[in-house]
């Protein structure tokens, strides 16, 4: 009971972390149904660009507040991971736009593992310690529980950002023409949207949202590395398939309610199987929800949104 | 007359294939070695082409099985069990040794009963979920063998099995060297024989296969599942079928590897590996057996191939790029501009009658 609570701030924190990562699945999925197995490699290169640009400014204006620092080193890191991402579906997924289904799969899992050499190759595959720009003393709350500054910094940027999204999507005229495009793109045409401008967007704000994700990540978990979006990215998936594929909503409730079952579960894993599993195999709650939801509910929990091809 | 060309084509390349590794052996046993992982890998393709090719069911975690026969292997020839289990060591207190003919199919049998486990889940999943859930059933695989080592020792985690025994064919030792009419054959090119008789044995049956009505239900699954359920195939039972096939070709392939290298552990079961034998069918041609071989022993004997061009390259960019980053780098490449250049792969099926189409 003692862990209750802190497990669920933890779940929340990591929850709020798979939320981001999975509304770029989600979009991209509802509009071009691809899955974009490259995009937790975009959370692993805005991770290590804003390392990078963090101890860079950290040399070299050695006076600079931490927050401002983290500031810069995520709006650097969010325009880095756009490009990449703009440029990633122009070459590789446009083209294969009308191909039977294997080979957009095919180019998506060999992207991804590209980004992931490439990223070995320029910072070289050593965990790399990520520095704690904010100060580090944690808030006590009531019931034994801590939050550090950097949690609470997660929590508050991913509020910022779903605000943000939420009125991109339904106050604007972008947002309005990435939903046509969404229910029906053939007809959104019609209607005088670009199909590929409004894929280029949504790429490119899944990419922003996945670079931010990738900050948070490794500010929480204070390391760095060229493999570390590989699995976020794949319980991102989960996720969005979890709320529903296609939804933003369901991405957020998703990603949210996944990282409390994945905090629950590693901390109480141990004592529910007697000392046969302990937290190692956490990971393997992310696949098990998988597999049950797309056994049970395939649609997901808020119900899936993917465009109307007939 | 092309019945003749064909037969001594056949001939040739059998002698070729005979010779081989006796020719390797002056150029020094590494070599002898590529070319014994390229038939392993070879055997991996054909399997992994029963699933993708043939059935259309994108598999990215098909190194699972692999992993499942070699550790099944291991555990019934190392004394691995003994020194976790005191009744175990009661019984054989050198480690267990299984011969052969029993070792093998029991690898066989339980990578291919876990194949139609885990493809039971998976029958109503589209393409990408089917990806993605095969993807999420071999990491689990690996974390579990990456993590039973504690509260009971059974595979002894990331540390490995080792002190595999390796396989004794007939009272015939293939650790150990031998000389047949003054010709010295070493341990390695003995198991290239062994590993050449079970490849063949693959290649038989994954042509027969195909040329089958089971082929021909998978092809058709592949094309479209609906119109094979409206046309009467039991697409649930195929489907299956695909599955535990693929998978026994890729417990048999384990238990060679494991025997072979005397030693596993959990590292060598990666997604990296999945998405490698994906490669090898996907890039050298879905479907056609040709093509699936090539695609094998392209993708296999690329690093050994890198390592010549490797080297110069480290020393350019301060170790950065070494030969295993390179043969990822140009997996990756190859995977993204194959796709957009020829997407059926280097060597696909002949198109018979479409070339009759007319141009637009």
């Amino acid at each position: 009971m003692d862990i209750l609570l802190q497990q669920i701030i933890n779940g929340l924190v990591l929850g709020s972390m798979y939320a981001l990562i999975a509304l770029g699945y989600t979009m991209v999925y509802g509009i071009v149904n691809l899955i974009n197995f490259a995009h937790g490699d975009v959370l692993m290169v805005g991770a290590l660009t804003s390392w990078s640009i963090i101890i860079l400014m950290q040399r070299s204006m050695a006076g600079t507040p931490g927050w401002l620092i983290l500031l810069i080193a995520t709006i650097i890191a969010c325009v880095v991971c756009g490009v990449l991402n703009y440029v990633i579906e122009k070459l590789a997924y446009r083209p294969l736009r009308n191909a039977p289904k294997l080979a957009p799969l095919i180019t998506a899992v060999g992207m991804s593992l590209l980004l992931e050499v490439l990223a070995q190759i320029i910072w070289k595959p050593d965990y790399k310690p990520y520095p704690t720009l904010l100060p580090s003393q944690p808030f006590n709350l009531p019931g034994g529980a801590v939050i550090t500054p950097t949690q609470v910094m997660v929590l508050g940027v991913t509020v910022i950002s779903l605000a943000g999204l939420m009125w991109l999507v339904n106050y604007t005229r972008l947002g309005r023409a990435m939903r046509a495009t969404a229910e029906n793109p053939a007809v959104a045409a019609l209607m005088g949207v670009k199909p590929d401008n409004v894929i280029s967007a949504t790429f490119i704000i899944g990419a922003v949202l996945a670079a931010i994700a990738g900050v948070m990540y490794a500010s929480n978990y204070g390391t760095a590395q060229n493999m570390m979006g590989f699995l976020p990215g794949l319980k991102a998936f989960t996720a969005a398939v979890f709320g529903g594929i296609g939804n933003l909503a369901g991405a957020v409730v998703g990603g949210i309610l996944l990282g409390l079952i994945e905090s629950l579960g590693a901390g109480y894993i141990g004592p529910l199987t007697g000392g046969f599993l302990g937290s190692n195999y956490v990971d393997i709650l992310a696949f098990v929800v998988l597999i049950c939801i797309l056994t049970l509910r395939p649609s997901g929990l808020l119900g899936e949104r993917v465009a109307d091809r007939a | 007359m092309k019945q003749k060309n064909q037969l001594t084509l056949f001939v040739l390349a059998g002698i070729a294939l005979l010779v081989l590794p006796l020719l390797l052996q002056h150029a020094g046993n590494a070599w002898v070695r590529i070319v014994d992982n390229s038939l392993l890998y070879v055997m991996l393709a054909l399997g992994l082409n029963i699933v993708v090719g043939l059935a259309g069911l994108l598999d990215l975690g098909y190194i699972a099985f692999y992993a499942l026969g070699a550790y099944s292997y291991a555990m019934l020839n190392s004394p691995q069990l003994s020194s976790a289990f005191p009744a175990v060591a009661a019984i054989f207190p050198h480690g267990l040794s299984t011969p052969l003919w029993v070792a093998l199919p029991v690898g066989a049998v339980l990578a291919g009963v876990f194949g139609v486990l885990l493809g039971t889940p998976t029958l109503k999943l589209r393409g990408d979920y089917l990806a993605i859930v095969t993807l999420g059933f071999g990491e689990i695989i690996r974390i579990f063998l990456n993590n039973l080592d504690a509260p009971i020792n059974i595979t002894n985690g990331p540390k490995g099995v080792d002190l595999i025994k390796p396989i004794s064919l007939f009272g015939l030792n293939l650790g150990k060297p031998h000389t047949l009419f003054g010709y010295h054959i070493a341990s390695v090119s003995q198991y290239y024989y062994l590993f050449l008789i079970l490849v063949i044995f693959t290649v038989i049956i994954c042509h027969r296969l195909q040329m089958s009505r089971i082929g021909r239900a998978w092809m058709a699954i592949r094309e479209d599942e609906t119109a094979a359920k409206a046309m009467g195939i039991n697409t649930r039972n195929m489907k299956l079928l695909a599955f535990g096939m693929g998978a026994t070709f890729g417990g048999i392939s384990g238990t060679m590897f494991s025997a072979f290298q005397g030693f596993v552990s959990p590292e060598s079961f990666s997604l990296m590996e999945s998405v490698m034998v994906v490669a090898m069918v996907v890039l050298g041609g879905m479907g056609y057996l040709p093509g699936v071989i090539l695609g094998a022993i392209l993708l296999a004997s690329l690093p050994e191939v890198l390592r010549y061009v490797a080297t110069p390259l480290q020393a350019m960019t301060g170790g950065r790029i070494d030969a295993a980053i390179l043969r990822q780098l140009l997996i990756a490449l190859a995977m993204i501009i194959v796709m957009l250049l020829r997407p059926r792969g280097l060597w696909p099926a002949p198109e018979h009658g479409k070339s009759l189409q007319v141009k637009k």
